[in-house]
């Protein structure tokens, strides 16, 4: 069996590498990541305190639903409170706090949300269902899309007309351009999601060296993975040469997925969408192709929700702009905790409030 | 012709429910029981402490890769008992039964329920059958509580954990969780993954047979929550700090790949054939000798060791870059992750 783990999580082998990445202690460097998972990574193997001070790592709007708005939240909410719709979920949507409920309280009163590990799940309980429509929440970057996709298509081909899907879809580089053009933090260098970059391959970041003249690097999740990147953009930063690079080879090409692209294509168009903590975003959603619209949830069910309002003192914003840490936000801790969170970037596993309390809280503390 | 089902007049009290019990249920787990038949069993119990246990099983599915609820609910029961040094005397049985639930899924797990106990050398000495109505259960849900008596001499609790102590793992961690999971889910893993329920009490016993009684501070089974959850309980009731090394705590690689796929931190899985041993610093080599002599506890590692407390309760992880994290207890349910 080969083994894919332990390999990069060898001490022998991180020890190295983390004294090469201290020799650049000639100025700060500023690198953000824009990817949930490597958030996780960076706080649960504490390289945000391995690496020097000068040597600052930022996060970013990587967790998928932290960035969908309040208003799509409070729309699937009031999707749920149809009696007649099944609305399957990932887990994650189920705590974050809309603008008067969330998906576990509707659960908890009645509600039909499942929570669903894959789309084809929802699928099956739509044929097994007939007489309810089934609601597939769908939350996500360029990773889940096609699998939603894909979905859609397959339901189109067994004829299953109950199934639909309340597409808040996003898309990875239309949000790093609009951090760069708001100018409102420095980023020195991106690390590059890897899931993401799995679909849209490494050409789909070249804008942002060749305009913007900051280096990318697309990285692994492993502590080898992340330190390798890290060095790999503190040379670039150093050598003034901005490109787009690749540390996880053994899964990222240059094209991506042509085939989960094809079908990201066949069943959605661009469309602008809001983000929760940077606003609209000109072409940086999934809605639904014209040609599926029996597959639309948003089109199929009126939703309306009068207002939403996102929890005050909340800082959710800009930490997902990496403005303020967690850390910097007045609820964390105190009136936000995983147990009883204000907002999304505390209920997600992926978010970067839960991260950091969960992992650094107590360096913090002692700090 | 059509499979033997349990139907709601299985729980009426009447002749079709005396026809299951002693049909069905009695011969299946009457093995070293004592059946009496009275409303309430009697025991003789040695002049000693006694610890009592209780606890419910609602798993869902209840038949899952390397077992069966019927398996969960014996050794979960006989766990709770070894884990304050008891040794298990008997064990009583409380059935909640689904209508509809065939005849040979209940019978399998009774059959498991007999081996598991006659396995840890516990009888069934009395139980209790109910039927409800379809959606009112889950299929089964089983109660079993276990009474045993604590010889003298053993001083087990989670509050004696001391700074000095060693932390040891009796195995591989969240096997159950991923089994379960899987299974639930069905995730269809390459590597199919083995629930490690199964009763430890011989094993607690090998261990209080190779070293002094009060050289044993805490034993305790890492089940829902985790070894986090577990030792931040350990942590807390003892007023120390642990410090365990991530590197040292055994995890199985294909559990470790499941987790990875979903987003799931081992040292969060339920476990429900393994245990902590908190042990004095001396005597901690040959504890996991012994331990490791044996086929449950083959696996075991020296994990970690407790300190006294600085400002607060609390367990740090080394990782593997060797810096320190806070591990915390689970919060909420672990939920496979969107990206």
């Amino acid at each position: 069996m080969v083994r894919l783990i332990d390999e990069f999580r060898d001490p022998e082998l991180l020890r190295p590498l983390l004294q090469r990445i201290s020799s650049y202690d000639d100025r700060n460097y500023s690198l953000m990541e824009v990817c949930g998972t490597h958030t996780v990574s960076i706080s649960r193997f504490g390289i945000r305190s391995a690496v020097p001070e000068n040597i600052k790592l930022l996060s970013g709007p990587g967790c998928p639903v932290c960035v969908t708005s309040q208003q799509d939240v409070d729309k699937a909410i009031e999707l749920a409170k149809n009696s007649n719709i099944i609305l399957a979920t990932f887990g994650d949507m189920m705590k974050v706090p809309g603008t008067k409920s969330s998906l576990a309280k509707e659960k908890a009163k009645g509600a039909n949300v499942v929570v669903c590990y894959s789309t084809r799940e929802a699928l099956d309980i739509a044929e097994e269902h007939p007489e309810k429509e089934v609601v597939f929440y769908g939350v996500g970057f360029e990773t889940t899309a096609p699998t939603v996709a894909f979905s859609i298509l397959e339901a189109k081909k067994r004829k299953i007309k109950n199934y639909s899907v309340f597409s808040t879809h996003k898309l990875v580089p239309p949000a790093l351009r609009a951090l760069l053009d708001s100018g409102e933090v420095r980023i020195d260098g991106f690390i590059l999601p890897g899931h993401v970059s799995v679909i849209i391959g490494l050409k789909a970041y070249e804008f942002l060296s060749e305009e913007y003249g900051v280096p990318g690097v697309v990285s692994g999740f492993e502590p080898l993975d992340i330190l390798i990147t890290i060095e790999m953009l503190l040379k670039q930063i150093r050598s003034k040469k901005a490109k787009i690079e690749n540390q996880y080879k053994r899964t990222v090409t240059y094209d991506g997925n042509i085939y989960a692209q094809k079908a990201l294509e066949e069943v959605f168009k661009i469309d602008d969408a809001e983000w929760r903590g940077i606003g609209l975003i000109p072409k940086s959603g999934l809605a639904i192709n014209e040609e599926f619209e029996d597959f639309d949830a948003s089109k199929k069910f009126d939703v309306k929700v009068p207002y939403s309002i996102e929890p005050p003192n909340c800082s959710c914003g800009e930490v997902l702009r990496g403005v303020k840490s967690p850390f910097e936000c007045k609820l964390f801790g105190k009136g936000c905790t995983p147990e009883h969170p204000v907002g999304p970037c505390m209920v997600s596993s992926e978010g970067a409030c839960a991260a950091y309390y969960r992992f650094e809280r107590y360096t913090r503390v002692v700090d | 012709m059509s499979e033997d089902i349990i139907l709601l007049a299985h729980g009426s009290g009447g002749t079709l429910m005396h026809r299951l019990i002693e049909n069905n249920i009695v011969p299946l787990i009457k093995e070293g029981g004592n059946f009496e038949f009275d409303d309430a069993a009697e025991l003789l119990v040695p002049n000693q402490r006694i610890a009592l246990t209780t606890d419910s099983y609602v798993v869902k599915p209840p038949f899952f890769n390397g077992g069966n609820i019927g398996k969960l609910a014996v050794s979960g029961t006989v766990n709770d008992l070894a884990m304050k040094g008891a040794v298990p005397i008997a064990l009583s049985l409380a059935l909640i039964i689904e209508e509809g639930l065939k005849l040979s899924e209940l019978e399998a797990i009774l059959k498991s329920i007999a081996e598991t106990a006659k396995e840890a050398g516990i009888r069934i000495v009395t139980g209790d059958t109910k039927v409800v109505e379809k959606g009112s259960a889950d299929k089964i849900f089983i109660n079993t509580s276990g009474v045993g008596y604590i010889p003298d001499g053993r001083n087990v609790s989670g509050s004696n954990a001391r700074p000095g102590d060693v932390v040891i793992l009796s195995g591989t961690i969240g096997d159950h969780g991923i089994a379960i999971m899987s299974e639930r889910e069905g995730l269809g893993l390459t590597i199919p993954v083995e629930s490690d329920a199964t009763p430890l009490n011989h094993l607690v016993e090998r261990i209080f047979e190779s070293i002094p009684a009060d050289a044993i501070h805490v034993l305790r089974d890492p089940t829902r929550g985790g070894l986090a959850t577990t030792l931040n309980e350990i942590a807390q009731q003892s007023n120390v700090v642990i410090r365990i090394e991530e590197e040292r705590v055994p995890v199985k690689d294909e559990v470790k790949g499941a987790c990875e796929i979903l987003g799931y931190d081992p040292l969060y899985l339920a476990n429900e054939g393994k245990l902590v041993l908190i042990v004095k610093e001396e005597f901690a080599d040959e504890a996991l000798k012994v331990m490791k002599s044996t086929e449950k506890g083959k696996d075991a590692a020296i994990i970690g060791n407790v300190e006294e407390v600085e400002s607060k309760p609390a367990v740090f992880v080394k990782t593997v870059l060797g810096t320190s994290r806070f591990l915390t207890m689970l919060s909420g349910e672990q939920f496979p992750r969107i990206c």
